[in-house]
């Protein structure tokens, strides 16, 4: 514990209303609650609260209130409380400070400033409950043109085709580790996505040799700096491979499992000795250039017989755009972007919320691009970073992604509240944790269903919507920025969306 | 046209028009060349789907005696003569004029700002560098640089022994004003009405829409232009008329003229079953048509649409995968008839020997000298 700090949060409990059941103590992975005997009444130690509010929802009689602590210093726009405690900390530590999950600053979410288009009169709207609405998504390389051989009645396709990935919704379950999270928080992703014909990703922490034959069908797998797990059997389990140089999070920086988490199955799965530290390098070692890149794409495709399409994931930076078009010309069928609020299990705070752009921003500009460069068709783009409801889906579906990731959604669906201590290793909701005690509070046949449910009911919300702008497949919204107004954007910001402004 | 123009962002990029409009066509199989009156009957019986800012017709077989020279007909603007004269520069540099003529109209009809509307029969003088390009590419670019560079003139259409005929009017006081009625015989007929809801009417901008031989009369409103237009640009088809119907032209033009695929293939691109039909069919079709709507996802042609495209030899029609737009097709011995109402048909022809009703996404192809069109009947509703 730091000293001479204001807690971040302050607990009231309603002694009324207390049975003293200790459910409080049990949940709280941080030691809050505890119970004195001789007493026979519950303390707390505010300075340990982290906010999850496992307690408050766990309460049996609802006794339990945690909010923000009200107490302030000073006001100071500039100085504010959270720069003060931030000083304090590293002026006791002399270390980084951590942080997990996304960026919580306040910068523009254009998601908020764009609405989306509905059909009236000219044009009739279609009601998805007696119209058929599609919503299957194929991710991989696409052929400029067909050529087409036609023999005696015989149709035959004489094109070169590149291997796809099908998707029942264009919603796909963001890379998030086993090592980072539980092994039941992702088997419940991989569960989830076989049910429900989408896809989950690896993230770089191998893919477990039992849940090979059985979700390998429904694995994105990640070949990143650290190179963890992977071998020929784990690439041609899956059915896409994702090579990752960056994660919006924390651009142009590595990752770190502490020894203390790598128990003997996540020691197996990442093929490195149990108990000993998981250091990701900032970047991949044998790629300092684009060629580079270009290399590792073929050396995976030849390792998988061109049979999987192999996706690059890059953090959204300034020239983005730039970027994503060497990214395709290198051979990449799919380029994934991960905006600036991304989430992460562990990242420097600096880092995490000052560093990057907006996904919204780098998503039009990258499709742009590639519509200028004549190679948008080269590849599909996977969207990440802050979508947060079906209508951020549709509206980067209209800026132009093929499909997008979720990552920080998928885990509030299994019970997460972003109370951000990810890096702790104490995830009272036994997401991000390894501790069997927490892990154990997840039961993947519910947290799986959960996710499913999250998944179904985007999809009919994105039915209802594409229904009304009288539309029928999800294709023939990707890249349709005529649907899309701007509310509230300055001039830049729509010229960069590509967007008119409402009413324009 | 194929002209790229440089907007800051694509947000200046104008919004496009929204339409309506009443369509009908009509072939002769046996390639027997007939007068105007069907199609004038018939478009004046569904006079409603206009709204007298628009009509035009396309003519087939227009001119035999000049059937091996490029038709230009060229509209200028205001009657600029100076607009005339900078063309006809421009076409002494570029081609041959073999003959060339003002396009008789009646003075007695009178009609919103008329322009001066001239017919040149052409033929390719290309430099030495440019002998490689094919006569069509050449011809095409040349009327591109027409359409965007010379102030007041536009080219209606630009094929071999056929002809467009348009301009800001129903379409009966367009067929008066060019006297089709009596001038002129061709094998196919289309023709087209106009309902606009937001913009002036403007006579370059009345369809037929028309490349080459190739003609497009649409009805409908893209709900995917956005998607459409923006994969088009990715083939140097820069749309500069905003409508639905460029869309569907440059479309036409990519698919079944520069990729060479037939309508068959083409009408499962525009209106392509769905995923659970597809699904169900036998192996090789399942294959086909799954890459099809893969690979060209982008030219699905999504909301209500019916389009009759025509060219030499071949006319067709089609309506999107759920029929929001109705689209009807009659034979009567060689004539071969698409409407967008039954009763425009019916109209002319009374006694039909077949009329049906094809399926969304089902094209009815009318060819010369072929029952192709038959195929789409044992498909119909």
């Amino acid at each position: 514990m730091y000293s001479y700090l204001l807690p971040e949060f302050a607990i009231e409990r309603n002694e009324d209303r207390c049975i003293h059941c200790r459910v409080c103590e049990r949940q709280c992975a941080t030691d809050v609650h505890y119970y004195d005997a001789e007493m026979d009444k519950m303390f707390f130690r505010e300075e340990a609260c982290v906010g999850c509010q496992r307690c408050a929802v766990f309460c049996p009689t609802n006794a339990l209130f945690i909010w923000p602590h009200p107490a302030e210093y000073r006001p100071n726009s500039s100085w504010n409380r959270e720069k003060l405690q931030d000083l304090k900390k590293q002026a006791e530590t002399g270390g980084v400070i951590l942080t997990g999950s996304g960026n919580d600053k306040p910068y523009r979410i254009y998601w908020d400033h764009l609405v989306l288009n509905a059909s009236q009169v000219t044009n009739p709207s279609i009601d998805p409950l007696r119209e058929p609405m599609e919503l299957k998504t194929f991710l991989g390389r696409k052929p400029d043109n067909l050529e087409i051989e036609f023999n005696k009645g015989e149709v035959k396709i004489k094109s070169e085709l590149y291997s796809n990935v099908s998707i029942t919704t264009p919603i796909v379950f963001s890379a998030m580790s086993y090592g980072a999270i539980s092994y039941q928080a992702y088997k419940s992703l991989a569960m989830a996505a076989k049910k429900f014909g989408t896809l989950f990703n690896t993230g770089e922490g191998g893919l477990p040799l039992n849940m090979r034959k059985e979700y390998g069908c429904s694995a994105i797998v990640q070949c990143a700096s650290g190179r963890f797990g992977v071998d020929p059997e784990y690439l041609n389990a899956a059915c896409a491979i994702e090579i990752k140089i960056g994660q919006g999070a924390k651009p142009g920086i590595g990752g770190h499992l502490p020894g203390e988490k790598v128990s003997e199955n996540i020691a197996v799965t990442r093929m490195i000795p149990q108990g000993t530290d998981a250091l990701s390098p900032a970047p991949q070692h044998d790629i300092y250039s684009i060629e580079d890149l270009s290399m590792l794409i073929y050396a995976l495709k030849e390792a998988t017989n061109y049979e999987k399409p192999v996706s690059v994931k890059i953090a959204a930076v300034h020239n983005v755009a730039a970027i994503a078009s060497g990214i395709v010309r290198a051979g990449a069928d799919i380029v994934a972007i991960d905006g600036l609020r991304g989430g992460t299990g562990a990242a420097p705070k600096a880092i995490r919320d000052n560093v990057g752009i907006p996904l919204e921003l780098a998503l039009a500009a990258v499709d742009k691009r590639l519509r200028e460069e004549g190679i948008r068709n080269k590849c599909s783009i996977l969207a990440a970073g802050g979508i947060r409801c079906s209508a951020d889906v549709m509206k980067a579906i209209a800026l132009g992604a093929d499909a997008v990731y979720i990552g920080t959604a998928a885990l509030v669906a299994m019970g997460c509240t972003l109370c951000q201590k990810c890096y702790t290793g104490k995830c009272t909701w036994g997401i991000c944790t390894q501790d069997p005690y927490l892990s154990k509070r997840l039961n993947p046949e519910i947290t799986s269903q959960r996710l499913t449910n999250l998944l179904r009911g985007w999809s009919y919300e994105i039915k209802e919507m594409l229904g009304g702008m009288g539309i029928n497949a999800i294709e023939s919204l990707r890249g349709n920025r005529e649907h899309l107004r701007g509310v509230g954007l300055a001039e830049w910001e729509l010229d960069v969306l590509g967007v008119k402004g409402a009413g324009e | 046209m194929l002209m790229k123009k440089n907007y800051r962002s694509e947000r200046h990029v104008p919004a496009k028009d929204i339409e309506a409009c009443g369509l009908f066509g009509v072939m002769n199989i046996e390639g027997q060349k007939f007068g105007a009156l069907k199609a004038i009957e018939a478009i004046k019986n569904i006079k409603v789907r206009g709204n007298g800012l628009g009509g035009g017709f396309a003519v087939y077989g227009l001119y035999p005696d000049y059937k091996d020279y490029y038709a230009l007909h060229i509209m200028f603007q205001n009657k600029d003569i100076k607009a005339k004269e900078r063309t006809e520069d421009f076409l002494g540099e570029h081609f041959e004029i073999i003959f060339d003529e003002e396009i008789p109209t009646n003075p007695q009809v009178s009609l919103f700002c008329p322009p001066l509307v001239w017919r040149y029969f052409v033929a390719p003088k290309k430099g030495e560098a440019e002998q490689a390009i094919p006569d069509d590419e050449y011809v095409t670019s040349r009327v591109m640089y027409i359409n965007s560079h010379i102030e007041d003139a536009y080219v209606f259409s630009s094929g071999k022994d056929m002809g467009v005929f348009k301009g800001v009017g129903f379409p009966e006081e367009i067929a008066a004003y060019f006297m089709l009625d009596g001038l002129y015989e061709g094998y196919i007929w289309t023709v087209h009405s106009r309902f606009p809801t937001n913009t002036p009417g403007w006579w370059g901008g009345a369809h037929p829409f028309s490349i080459l031989d190739w003609t497009v009369v649409h009805n409908g409103e893209i709900s995917s232009y956005g998607t459409n237009r923006r994969f088009l640009e990715m083939y140097d088809y820069y749309c500069t008329l905003h409508t639905d119907t460029e869309v569907m032209a440059y479309a036409v033009d990519l698919l079944m003229r520069r990729q060479g695929l037939p309508i068959e293939i083409v009408a499962k691109i525009f209106a392509p079953s769905m995923w659970d039909i597809i699904e169900h069919l036998p192996e090789k079709e399942k294959k086909l048509y799954a890459t099809l709507r893969t690979v060209y996802a982008p030219l699905l042609m999504n909301g209500p649409f019916t389009v009759i495209v025509a060219h030499h030899h071949e006319m067709f029609g089609l309506t999107d995968r759920i029929r929001l737009r109705p689209i009807t097709a009659g034979a009567k011995d060689g004539f071969v008839f698409l409407s967008s109402e039954e009763a425009a048909i019916r109209h002319v022809c009374p006694d039909l020997d077949l009329v049906w009703t094809p399926q969304g996404g089902e094209p009815v192809v009318v060819r010369l000298n072929s029952k192709d069109h038959l195929k789409s009947l044992n498909k119909s509703i």
